[in-house]
């Protein structure tokens, strides 16, 4: 199908906004006499309050208020921003207090503060007193598993947060069966979203007594919801304002500073007050990725198909539940679409621990278990001398292919073009011939990787999206969404739906980025690569209903029949003909103002979608490693992905840039450290934390396989996290190629590949 | 916000020197860039900041009659990097400069700050180290010109008397004239980072064949700069041959105090101040007019 606008390289409808230094985001708000709130936080890991005395903090001049855990409610209450389940079974962990008389982390707010300003507060939180009993911190999984050890939270047993899995099909029996088994373990590190825009806020009440929040966030709606339980408020009393948000990558998927925030005003009778974290804080009292640890056991037939696999992992969670199980299950989930199985048994753990509260970021487990089944699948065609490639290919799934738990069909799936563009992109055969019998201290090597995910959480949660289209009086269109624009360019996306289906030019579009929960259409938020294929199917539905709505309008006016007309760059036309009838601007202002048939053309819907869309795609890497140092350099890297038809090639070019350079850092230089006795963070900030700079990130290449996805708008899939999950396992594999060692864990730093090197003798 | 108690801006060498001497809390701020860090993190409380960024006449680079290199302590990594007396007869601090931060950090930071902030990481530190430079003190009885090796201390620990002033760094002709040198920052991140380890080696060849001279300084390999006397030592008047730098990359092992941390092993570590000894002096003798050695 030909489309006028889907498929352009449209500019970002925020584009000048925000190179122009225009765009607001929640920092920049500036309100008269705003208070600034500050956090006492723990500086041990796991410890008891016995006492605390703020009697000094009280007097000193500019304080405005203090609060402890004893100003807090007692219920708990789950800060993870996960749409409400209906079913009891299947809700979030209520396991969190906004301020707490157990540090279960070093940096748990245990304490705060409100101040006339940043420097006061500062210099009251040194005046508060407080006596720790000090635990013995569980700082891996392992040891939080042990026998007889203290527990992180009472009520779960050997610190156990869930170990539900499931099976599918005869595991024993399938690799029973198999004529080769292999077993491996594979662990990923404890990394950080490292959004630019820390996590900000600013709370007042306002003339209704209402609790009015600006928050970066990715989640207004959930984020009321969640501020309101928190409070033991009613949800109605709560109003969420989302401007624009510097990055999320799932770290603002969580209530994090906001029910705090909310405490804090009205704390001081109402009046505005600003939380900030600074670099700090954010990286340690917010979310990180759940470190994974897989031993994975996989049948093989000698005809070297892919018989069954068991896989155990053992996830941490860290001190909070946050999203819980979610992560490990969506991981043993995602991956299901990529390659056929007769039999998989999945047997996750998640295990609390004294670190971080780990959450949500890009990919949500999937790069986790891709990297270990990825490496595995390198790692067996080594062992078996067959080509890597061949060895995936005979493995895929296609169309038709449904999935046994879930019940989500492939009915578009591109994994077999996408290995063979970036085989060709990468030069793959001519260099791998050339990196042959390579010598010297410098070795180049070349790896791939697959994935498989999906376009929203349906079945698991249910999706809905709003979206609300209003005809203005000049023929231009105001688009609402509620999906939130985080920098990820879905507003462009959403405009350009909206132009094209009501047949106006996309710059006649203008989108509400804001999200207010008070106006805004419901819409659970920014995450689970929803937002295209999911909130893009509303703004679609009403821009059909508007756009219905017009012709119907004219139709009455000049009396044909509507099924005779059509819009065009924004005029009403005659179908047969293409002569036009009416001017949009025409059309509006007699929908406005005229004294017979006057009633504005808006649409206000929600889609509810009960589908879902496996997306695929594919890393092609070449590193360079240098033997002596331990130094690997990527040289060249592609991901080609099928997300179903491109909406905005630019846009989507974005994403995947930012994705895998998110995934180069996973693989190289990321890592969360802690002082192992003490739990202390050792590198909350981007000096000791590696995040790789643009100079440490290649040209990045981006192509796209555009299969046409009947379920999804326009034939599209989502992008959001895709681009991020098969990059580490392609750069180990070109590691592999290069060298003969085999780095079952993440990230591989130099110190790590010395070691390696070493130990392998190459050095 | 910035915990202040008091901010003055001297305007010449003269008052600044009067101003330390009427108040000795006063903490001298140039660049800013590591005792903004300081005061932000709450390392120091209360702070009387004197700034010495107006005194003109500690900013510049000049070459003088007799050939030494003057180099104020004012003058930021940016001057340095792009200045054509630095491009010309030290190159090797023009690429240790640039190593440095990003460019905004580098149009603020000062070399004489670089040094005063005494610590081993330093990007200029190695560099100067290997140039023999000197460094010219000042206070109101009058100025002290001392090695730079002496005025490190300790970690953060700089030869700083009361009431004085760094106003120039001070390197001489027979420690840069007909020295190739090169700089190896090994960082884990190509740029916006702190060197893991710093190497800088220069040398002066005769006949392009036979080592008249080497000196290595190193960053990160103890707590302090330091040169690798051993090496340097065992490397004058050897030919220039592989066996001889693979040499002097084990003897450069034995200056450095390097220690296990979260950062880096003690045996990595080793390890790299033996690999990048030899490849920053190979460079090096390449510069200097000698062959590439295989």
């Amino acid at each position: 199908m030909a489309y006028n606008v889907i498929g352009k390289n449209v500019q970002r409808v925020d584009a000048i906004e925000k190179v122009t230094g225009k765009a607001k985001y929640a920092g920049d708000f500036l309100e008269r006499d705003m208070l600034v709130g500050k956090i006492l936080r723990s500086p041990y890991a796991h410890a008891l309050v016995k006492k605390i005395d703020v009697s000094k903090v009280k007097a000193l001049p500019g304080v405005e208020a203090v609060l402890t855990y004893k100003d807090v409610p007692e219920k708990p209450f789950s800060t993870c921003g996960h749409p409400y389940s209906l079913d009891p079974h299947h809700r979030d962990i209520e396991d969190r207090h906004i301020l707490t008389n157990k540090a279960r982390f070093v940096g748990d707010a245990i304490a705060a503060v409100v101040a006339i300003d940043e420097l006061t507060a500062q210099k009251a939180l040194k005046l508060i007193e407080v006596e720790y009993e000090v635990l013995e911190p569980l700082l891996t999984p392992e040891e939080a598993l042990k026998d007889g050890k203290l527990l992180v939270h009472e009520q779960f047993d050997r610190n156990i947060l869930s170990d539900v899995g499931y099976q599918i099909g005869d595991i024993e029996q399938a690799l029973a069966e198999s004529d080769y088994i292999f077993e491996d373990e594979y662990e990923t590190s404890i990394v950080h979203h490292c959004h630019l825009e820390t996590n900000v806020s600013y709370a007042y009440v306002d003339s209704n007594n209402r609790i009015v929040i600006v928050t970066s966030t990715q989640i207004p709606f959930l984020t009321r919801r969640l501020v309101a339980l928190a409070l033991g408020l009613p949800t109605g009393r709560v109003r969420i304002i989302k401007p624009y948000v510097g990055g999320g990558f799932g770290n603002k998927q969580d209530a994090l500073q906001e029910p705090l925030n909310a405490l804090m005003t009205l704390a001081v009778g109402g009046r505005p007050v600003k939380l900030e974290y600074n670099r700090e804080e954010c990286m340690i009292d917010t979310r990180t990725r759940y470190a994974f640890k897989y031993r994975s056991k996989v049948g093989i037939s000698k005809e070297g198909k892919i018989i069954g696999r068991d896989i155990f992992a053992l996830a941490n969670s860290g001190a909070y539940a946050s999203h819980g199980h979610a992560i490990v299950m969506c991981a043993g989930h995602l991956f299901r679409y990529l390659y056929n199985y007769q039999a998989i048994k999945f047997k996750p753990k998640t295990i609390y621990t004294n670190l971080p509260a780990a959450g949500a970021m890009r990919g949500y487990g999937v790069p986790q278990i891709t990297f270990a089944i990825e490496c595995q699948m390198d790692d067996i065609a080594r062992k078996l001398h067959l080509d890597p490639i061949e060895f995936r290919i005979k493995n895929l799934n296609d169309v038709g292919y449904v999935d046994p738990l879930s019940g989500v069909t492939i009915y578009s799936c591109g994994t077999r073009q996408c290995i063979e563009k970036g085989k060709k992109l990468i030069s793959w055969d001519e260099k791998k011939a050339k990196y042959q019998n390579q010598s010297g201290t410098r070795r180049r090597g070349l790896g791939m990787a697959c994935f498989s995910f999906l376009s929203g959480t349906y079945p698991s949660s249910v999706e809905v999206g709003g979206a609300r289209i209003i005809l203005n009086e000049d023929g231009s269109v105001q688009l609402q969404i509620g999906a939130t624009e985080i920098g990820q360019g879905s507003d462009t996306v959403f405009a350009q739906m909206a132009a094209e289906v009501i047949g106006v030019p996309v710059d006649t579009i203008y989108v509400t980025s804001t999200q207010d929960t008070d106006i805004s259409p419901y819409d659970s938020g920014a995450y689970a690569t929803r937002q295209t294929y999911v909130a893009g199917t509303a703004v679609k539905k009403a821009a059909t209903e508007v756009k219905e709505k017009i012709l119907t309008f004219v139709s009455k006016l000049k009396d044909v029949p509507p099924s005779m007309l059509d819009i065009r760059e924004s005029n009403v036309i005659f179908k047969h003909s293409g002569e036009a009838v009416m001017s949009l601007g025409d059309v509006a202002l007699h929908a406005y103002y005229d004294k017979q048939h006057a009633a504005p053309i808006t649409s206000d819907t929600t889609a509810n979608i009960r589908m879902n869309a496996p997306c695929f795609g594919a890393t092609f890497a070449e590193v360079e490693v240098d033997l002596e140092t331990g130094k690997i350099e990527v040289v060249e890297i592609y991901n080609v992905h099928d997300s179903g038809r491109i909406i905005n090639r630019q846009t989507a070019e974005g994403q995947v840039h930012g994705g895998v350079s998110m995934g180069i850092g996973y693989a190289l230089y990321e890592q969360m450290l802690f002082d192992s006795k003490t739990g202390k963070p050792l590198n909350n900030n981007l000096l000791d934390y590696k995040l790789p700079t643009i100079m440490d990130i290649p040209a990045i290449g981006v192509d796209f396989v555009e299969t046409e996805e009947p379920t999804g708008p326009f034939g599209s899939k989502g992008l959001g996290e895709p681009p991020t999950v098969s990059v580490a396992p392609a750069i180990r594999n070109a590691i592999l190629d290069a060298t003969g060692v085999a780095f079952n864990q993440l990230p591989i730093t130099p110190q790590r590949a010395f070691e390696k090197f070493k130990q392998a003798g190459l050095i | 916000m910035f915990d202040l108690a008091r901010y003055i801006e001297a305007e010449t060498l003269e008052e600044a020197l009067d101003l330390l001497i009427e108040n000795p809390k006063l903490k001298i701020i140039a660049g800013g860039t590591d005792v903004l860090i300081k005061i932000q993190h709450r390392e120091i409380e209360n702070t009387e900041l004197l700034s010495i960024r107006k005194i003109k006449a500690l900013e510049g680079i000049t070459k003088l009659g007799n050939g030494q290199i003057v180099i104020g302590a004012l003058t930021t990594f940016s001057i340095i990097s792009e200045s054509p007396i630095i491009k010309k007869n030290i190159p090797v601090l023009a690429e240790a400069s640039i190593s440095m931060g990003g460019p905004q950090i580098r149009n603020v930071a000062t070399i004489g700050g670089n040094i005063c902030n005494g610590a081993t990481s330093a990007d200029s530190a190695s560099t100067l180290f290997a140039f023999n430079a000197d460094l010219k003190l000042q206070n109101k009885e009058g100025e002290r010109v001392i090695p730079i090796k002496e005025f490190y201390l300790g970690p953060g620990k700089v030869d700083l008397k009361p009431g004085e002033i760094l106003t120039q760094i001070i390197i001489s002709p027979e420690n840069y004239e007909n020295y190739g040198g090169h700089y190896i920052k090994y960082s884990m991140r190509k740029a916006m980072d702190i060197a893991t380890l710093g190497v800088c080696a220069v040398c002066k060849l005769q006949r392009g064949s036979i080592f008249e001279e080497v000196r290595i300084g190193l960053g990160v390999a103890g707590p302090t700069p330091l040169r690798c006397t051993e090496a340097e030592n065992f490397a004058k008047g050897k030919a220039v041959s592989p066996e001889t730098l693979a040499e002097i990359g084990r003897l450069a092992v034995k200056a450095s105090q390097a220690r296990t941390s979260w950062r880096a092993s003690k045996e990595y570590r080793e390890h790299l101040i033996e690999v990048l000894s030899r490849r920053a002096l190979s460079v090096a003798i390449l510069r200097a007019g000698g062959e590439k050695i295989a």
